[in-house]
């Protein structure tokens, strides 16, 4: 991406002051968008799609600057794959309050967004991650292909990129 | 195929003493739970690591007192089976050193893999015809 052209966009003015600051924005998002570390948080079969085979070489997760870090504090965006037990509801919400901000959260799969196959008559089963934790975009799937993850990957970069510092 | 072989609660202990001697080897152990019949079934499959024999061993236990002796000084691979089978069933095992639940968190109430458990949480499947 052409980040001087880009910035051109970003240029607005605060009503009745001078300081622009939108175009620190935009260098902000950009390099949001463009370095989401996420942490490895794979719990169920949904792991093998979203987080391996997304990260290895064929779907390449590095070419949009992702990197997987073993440690909630040096990561950016926590991908849900899986089934969210009882008992390990806890800890998830342990490691997403270790990660620093801004964070996001991606839940892959129907379990980590509703519970899926394990909706009915389950007694560990958590009914969506989003009762623990916020969800900035839910990928449908069982599993979801590693092309749909990276869509998802997509609309987050889009989302982070109409952010602003003064919101978050 | 495995032979089946059904033996009384009381008897367990003795009897696996003497079946040590063929079947040396626990790979599974687990239960079942029925309800009409008010009976608990533990099923412990045997096997023999040097003829590869295998045994099916069944021991019944009324539903409102399962007890039964521990196997952990016969094969002590019944530990953590026997912990499983206590977590999810409420089978007490007498004479576990370490009866605790494995699986679900300590402070867990109830046997969920009982037929007829309930949990706020659990939604029932709505049935259609
Ligand atoms: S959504 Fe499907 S593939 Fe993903 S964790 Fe659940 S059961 Fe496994």
């Amino acid at each position: 991406m052409d980040v001087a052209k880009d910035l051109f966009r970003y240029l607005e003015k605060i009503p009745g002051g001078q300081l622009i600051i939108t175009s620190t924005d935009a260098i902000f998002n950009w390099g949001r968008a463009n370095s989401l570390w996420y942490m490895l948080f794979g719990l169920k079969c949904c792991a093998i799609e979203g987080i391996m085979a997304a990260g290895a070489s064929r779907f390449d997760l590095d070419r949009f600057g992702m990197i997987f870090r073993a440690s909630p504090r040096q990561s950016d965006l926590m991908i849900v794959a899986g089934t969210v037990t009882a008992k390990m509801a806890p800890r998830l919400k342990k490691l997403y309050e270790q990660m620093s901000e801004p964070r996001y959260v991606l839940a892959m799969g129907s379990c980590a967004i509703t519970g899926g196959a394990f909706y009915y008559d389950s007694y560990s089963a958590v009914k969506g991650v989003d009762n623990l934790i916020p969800v900035d975009v839910y990928v449908p799937g069982c599993p979801p292909r590693p092309e749909a993850v990276i869509e998802g990957f997509m609309k987050l970069q889009a989302k982070i990129k109409k952010e602003s510092i003064l919101k978050r | 195929m495995s032979e089946e072989k059904k033996i009384a609660a009381a008897e367990l202990l003795i009897e696996c003493r003497k079946l040590q001697a063929t079947y040396d080897y626990l790979p599974f152990m687990t239960a079942i739970d029925y309800p009409e019949k008010n009976i608990i079934e533990l099923v412990y499959r045997l096997q023999s690591t040097a003829t590869n024999e295998t045994l099916m061993l069944k021991v019944e236990l009324p539903r409102d007192k399962a007890e039964v002796s521990s196997l952990i000084s016969v094969w002590p691979a019944a530990d953590w089976h026997e912990r499983e089978v206590y977590d999810m069933f409420g089978v007490k095992f007498i004479g576990h050193p370490d009866l605790r639940r494995i699986l679900l968190p300590p402070d867990w109430q109830g046997y969920p893999l009982l037929k007829d458990y309930t949990d706020p949480n659990m939604i029932k499947k709505p049935v259609t015809i």
